[in-house]
């Protein structure tokens, strides 16, 4: 297929199509609605077939709607954002709880109030503990891939899988992306063949009471298959790779990071702006490298630890405000115990930003940054942190005032 | 607002356009009510619809390359409705260079049902000779 100028939105539309959904519950909220237009006239045209588009009430009936589908076998898809995905909630941890391999974009945009459609991560990092994958687009090409990807590991892992895209800065941008065929992704993700489902003719209980006596130990299982994703991921990205000759998803991927003394973390389509950073400071002399995060849920706490172990400085770029310690990846909240301390990590936490950081915006974090480096490190020094999980917590409170 | 990179290279900068090498203005009203030329690069080239003569705008003092084109005129003329939208990029296509008034109407063609191209071809073609002969004229 020759490379196409397209909207990010009917990318997506298109490609989602390309993975024969069966039923699309959806209702529009922006910056999502574009996506769900475009399917909602491709199922029309009888362009994919066969599919059942329900036009719903709310997000919360979208998410109940494909729930109910899911269990009775059918592969199924919805796209939402921002209040859309909140009001979604109670039946997001629903989905994950039965293991339905749902498939939902969102197209990231702030919470209200004040009302913002524009983009930032708090929507979908709300979720964080919700029990769903969350894979994060950097570019069109890749939010068009990782649905593809998306399908398989859902269906895979038996778990639901978030495919999360910057509102307007992708969803609504024209880009040059190559979609797939038919017959590539036919060969790539075959026919959902659920484990279990609802049948009238032979009726079980999926989602039963479970008492407190094991109700622990169900979530911890629901949490550590979810943890296996990480293994997962990067089997399905390198398939993808050599079924469609193009690097896609995974974990990380650093970008001029291996041996840089400074290693700016973020995700999401800031990293292009970033990297046009990156080359000009490079070309000054500064040591600066990125790693682009594009798994958030589960957390790839090895890959991140192995990909910062050499750098002196990370400074983390988060498009959502949260007041937990050191950032929405979790900070302290450890999946796998204590760990000896890593690199400093500060955290620049800029709620609310319509477009990442500019470039002047960007250089002066940096800096700034640098600038608190030093006082966070004499004062360090004297409070002795001694051994314990991730970053040390006061660097943050310091960085975020800068 | 929206924004426009063209490059010869893959373009991953996705932040908003502060310093524009070129501006189209859709709305005239807005000349003197808003800072529509802040952050224009000396020299730059704007497009503003309009049915006035620029000299007309009040612009004289400004350093740029400026021309006007009717596009919600010829629009009305050849879709029926003040759209501006395909008459702007076809004089624009005029005005810059950077591209050919053929991407233009094959754009238009690819995106609409033939009968909505049908028209917004037509005022591309049409705004994209009135601003050549703009220009010839300057």
């Amino acid at each position: 297929m020759p490379l196409k100028q397209m909207e990010g939105s009917r990318a997506v539309a298109e490609t989602v199509a390309l993975c024969r959904p069966e039923v699309i519950p959806a209702y529009p909220i922006s910056p999502q609605t574009h996506i769900v237009e475009a399917l909602s006239g491709l199922v029309r045209t009888g362009e994919l077939a066969p599919c059942e588009y329900v036009n719903v009430e709310s997000e919360f009936a979208a998410m109940s709607v494909v729930i109910g589908a899911s269990a009775t076998g059918a592969r199924t898809y919805t796209a939402t954002a921002s209040q859309g995905l909140l009001f979604m909630v109670e039946a997001l941890y629903n989905a994950s709880g039965l293991g339905l391999p749902i498939v939902m974009t969102v197209a990231n945009r702030a919470i209200g109030a004040p009302i913002n459609i524009w983009n930032d991560h708090s929507d979908s990092m709300s979720q964080r503990d919700s029990g769903w994958i969350q894979l994060y687009a950097e570019t069109n090409q890749e939010a068009a891939d990782l649905h593809i990807q998306a399908f398989r590991l859902a269906e895979q892992l038996s778990l639901p899988v978030m495919v999360c895209m910057d509102g307007f800065i992708l969803t609504h941008a024209f880009e040059r992306v190559e979609l797939p065929t038919q017959e590539q992704v036919d060969a790539f993700l075959p026919a959902f063949e659920p484990r279990q489902i609802l049948d009238p003719a032979e009726p079980v209980s999926i989602g039963a009471m479970v008492g407190p006596e094991a109700f622990t130990e169900v979530r911890y299982l629901m949490h550590a298959k979810q943890m296996l994703a990480l293994n997962a991921i990067p089997v399905v990205s390198d398939e993808f790779a050599a079924a469609f000759g193009r690097e896609s998803g995974g974990l990380l991927r650093g970008y001029r990071s291996d041996d840089a003394e400074t290693v700016v973390v973020a995700l999401g389509s800031v990293l292009g702006t970033i990297e046009d950073v990156i080359d000009e400071l490079r070309d000054e002399g500064v040591s600066i490298g990125a790693v682009a995060v594009k798994c958030f849920r589960p957390w790839p706490y090895d890959e991140i630890r192995e990909a910062l172990a050499g750098a002196k400085r990370v400074v983390v770029v988060e498009k959502a405000f949260a007041v937990a310690p050191a950032s929405s990846a979790g900070g302290r909240s450890c999946d796998s115990g204590c760990r000896a301390p890593g690199p400093r990590t500060w955290r620049c936490c800029r709620p609310g930003s319509r477009q990442g950081a500019g470039r002047m915006r960007a250089w002066r974090a940096w800096s700034g940054h640098r600038r608190t480096a030093g006082r966070i490190a004499s004062r360090s020094t004297a409070r002795s942190p001694g051994p314990g999980c991730g970053p040390p917590r006061h660097a943050t409170g310091s960085a975020r005032a800068s | 607002m929206s924004f426009c990179r063209i490059d010869d290279r893959p373009i991953r900068v996705r932040e908003p356009i502060v310093a524009p090498d070129a501006l189209i203005i859709q709305d005239p009203t807005l000349l003197h009510q808003v800072d529509v030329f802040g952050g224009m690069r000396a020299g730059g080239a704007v497009l503003i619809n309009t049915g006035r003569a620029v000299a007309d705008l009040g612009l004289a003092d400004l350093d740029f390359n400026v021309l006007a084109v009717p596009a919600s005129e010829l629009a009305r003329e050849h879709v029926g409705r003040p759209l501006p939208n395909a008459a702007l990029l076809g004089g624009f296509a005029a005005l810059c260079g950077v591209f050919s008034l053929e991407s233009v109407t094959t754009a238009i063609a690819a995106r609409f049902p033939r009968a909505i191209a049908k028209g917004n071809i037509a005022a591309a073609v049409a705004a994209h000779a009135f601003v050549e002969g703009a220009r010839h004229a300057a």
